[in-house]
């Protein structure tokens, strides 16, 4: 086994394209979940109307640009969708409407036909030409070694990164100002909020929206670098792997989850060519794991290291420890 | 320290008073078939502390919730300094400067004693989700509201504690906590829902003398109680519930010996004992 290759092929997962889209995706629901104390379980959701919008709107002739507004439109109006009736709600109903919201937006979508307008199950394909054609990168491979990128990679991951730092920066600034105080208020108690004059429905609403619009931008930088949109791209899982990510990285801190994106992309694609690696090699005998098991055993190994986490670490890797230690008083 | 206000007004349920900040009429509210609040009519005295007492079960704090929007009423109006308040959500009716604060205390625990302060400040342009990220547009703001803050926390013996976690507080000085807080919001009447529960008996005494300080500040306090030691010391004028209505008012002295009160705390028999 190529110990080397395997770890070259985990870091450029990690900073690549996919952890700059996961990052974004984890900071999205860091300003719902960590911050607003929104329980959004259809946050994928998000991320495909985002995708589907910007494929649509190219597809249909419109041009690039156009078609990124559409679909942040359609993000805006997703996260209207399911705040409107939720969020004068307990936050339990919210947790069923997003979830069930994103399946059933998913299976229309999924249902048209092949010359419906999304394309069913065959999904969208090629629409980002115009995108590559910008690309400043003369062809070639940039990297180091066994680490390098291709000219369009490197392209769609430095747009993809400055999005993440563009978002950090606005989620910092938003935390820390007067807005991002009242968000606090209301994941802690919202009747103390309303009590002090703070409309809770506004904040809450506002919150859902921002967030949705940056996870908008995650499904666009993920469509992009796949060409590709499809339905089944957003299964809820989705929303689980985000949800990870986020913990991982520390519920409410600032650059918590950018550090659990790459650092869940590094293991998962790590043990992802370990494995594979050390059963070529014959050290896993073909019994006890084949090649074709590694998929599956790996997503167990994910939520295995979640619970771990949630028992060892509740606050992550850079979360606070004692906003944890609260909890328990 | 003046001399407690004196409210000209007849000791009558549903007494006119000569300066009324909120006159409720009518409010009626029930739980299947269980009537939780039917008031005819209540007359609340401008710059008086007024008690609301009454045995457990009176409806109380249904009605707290009903004046300050938390509950709906099934009928009836509330007008507050002469805007109607029925039906109007809660944040609405604390920006009107109706505040309250809650039996269980309400301190933000994971959040720092100062900002539990802030948060409080009424009309904050930072609180605009586009003004938010511009630290320019409420800079400014941000600085005065804070040192408003620091200067009731002062008051409140509380500027030590301001960049602890308010769940560090013991429960007296969250109550202290809640108490400055609602003064953030700039209102104009107070409500305390038993502002004394759980505290520290060493902690009552300052905590009735910055209840007196309200209404020496001129805002109207009405707060629910159940220790009528409290009640007694600190009242100007006492309203007692009983199953949902307003069975007596007065002044302290008068409630205490009135026959309506004494039933609906002890019952009947007690209360015709008690004449002989």
């Amino acid at each position: 086994m190529d110990i080397v290759m395997v770890v070259a092929d985990a870091i450029r997962a990690s900073i690549g394209p996919l952890g700059a889209a996961y990052a974004l995706t984890a900071i999205g629901l860091n300003l719902h979940y960590g911050y607003t104390g929104l329980l959004n379980f259809g946050h994928v959701a998000f991320l495909m109307v985002g995708a589907y919008g910007t494929a649509i709107t190219v597809e249909q002739g419109g041009p690039f640009w156009l078609g990124i507004l559409v679909g942040v439109a359609a993000a805006i109006l997703l996260g209207l969708l399911f705040g409107l009736p939720t969020l004068r709600l307990r936050v339990d109903y919210l947790a069923i409407v997003t979830i069930a919201g994103g399946e059933v937006l998913r299976t229309v979508i999924r249902s048209g036909g092949k010359d419906s307008l999304t394309h069913g199950v065959f999904g969208i394909t090629r629409f980002a030409t115009s995108f590559f054609d910008l690309n400043p990168f003369p062809d070639g491979e940039y990297g180091w070694g066994r680490l390098a990128f291709t000219e369009r990679q490197l392209w769609v991951a430095v747009v993809a990164w400055m999005l993440v730092a563009i978002a950090t920066l606005l989620l910092v600034l938003l935390v820390r100002s007067p807005w991002g105080r009242v968000l606090r208020a209301i994941r802690e108690d919202e009747d103390a909020a309303r009590s002090l004059g703070k409309n809770v429905f506004a904040f809450k609403l506002q919150s859902l929206v921002t967030g949705g619009v940056i996870a908008a931008f995650a499904g666009i930088i993920i469509a992009i670098e796949r060409q590709s949109v499809n339905p089944d791209t957003y299964l809820p899982a989705g929303t689980f792997l985000a949800y990870t990510v986020l913990i991982l990285g520390g519920t409410a801190s600032r650059i918590g989850p950018v550090l659990g994106a790459v650092v869940y992309w590094f293991l998962f694609e790590f043990t992802d060519g370990f494995l594979r690696g050390a059963i070529s090699a014959g050290w896993i005998p073909a019994g006890v794991l084949s090649e074709t098991d590694v998929g599956p055993f790996r997503m167990m190994l994910v939520g295995l290291s979640l619970m771990l986490l949630m028992i060892f670490r509740p606050q992550g890797l850079l979360g606070k420890r004692e906003e944890v230690l609260l909890d328990a008083r | 320290m003046p001399a407690d206000v004196a409210v000209a007004a007849e000791a009558l349920p549903g007494s006119h008073k000569p300066d009324a900040i909120l006159v409720v009429s009518g409010m009626h509210r029930s739980f299947g078939g269980l009537v939780a609040v039917d008031v005819e009519r209540l007359e609340v005295q401008r710059g008086a502390i007024t008690a609301l007492i009454g045995p457990n079960g009176a409806g109380k704090t249904t009605f707290f919730n009903l004046l300050t929007g938390f509950d709906r009423p099934d009928g009836g109006t509330s007008v507050f300094d002469g805007m109607p308040m029925t039906g109007l959500p809660p944040h609405r009716i604390a920006r009107a400067g109706m505040v309250r604060t809650f039996q269980l205390t309400k301190a933000l625990g994971k959040m720092s004693v100062l900002d539990n302060m802030k948060l409080a400040a009424g009309h904050q342009v930072g609180e605009r989700l586009l003004a938010a990220p511009l630290r320019r547009t409420w800079l400014h703001q941000e600085r005065e509201v804070e040192a408003r803050a620091v200067e009731l926390l002062e008051k409140f013996g509380l500027a030590r504690l301001r960049d602890d976690y308010a769940a560090t507080l013991s429960g007296g000085q969250r109550k202290l906590l809640e108490m400055a807080r609602v003064l953030m919001a700039e209102p104009k009447m107070v409500l305390l829902d038993e502002p004394m529960a759980g505290v520290n008996p060493a902690l009552v005494g300052s905590l009735l003398e910055h209840v007196r300080g309200l209404r020496d500040e001129g805002l109207t306090v009405l707060f629910v109680e159940h220790d009528m030691d409290v009640v007694m010391g600190i009242s100007d004028w006492v309203v007692c519930m009983g199953e949902g209505a307003v069975i007596a008012e007065g002044p302290p002295g008068a409630v205490a010996s009135d026959e309506a009160v004494i039933e609906a705390y002890l019952g009947t028999r007690h209360a015709r004992g008690g004449d002989a």
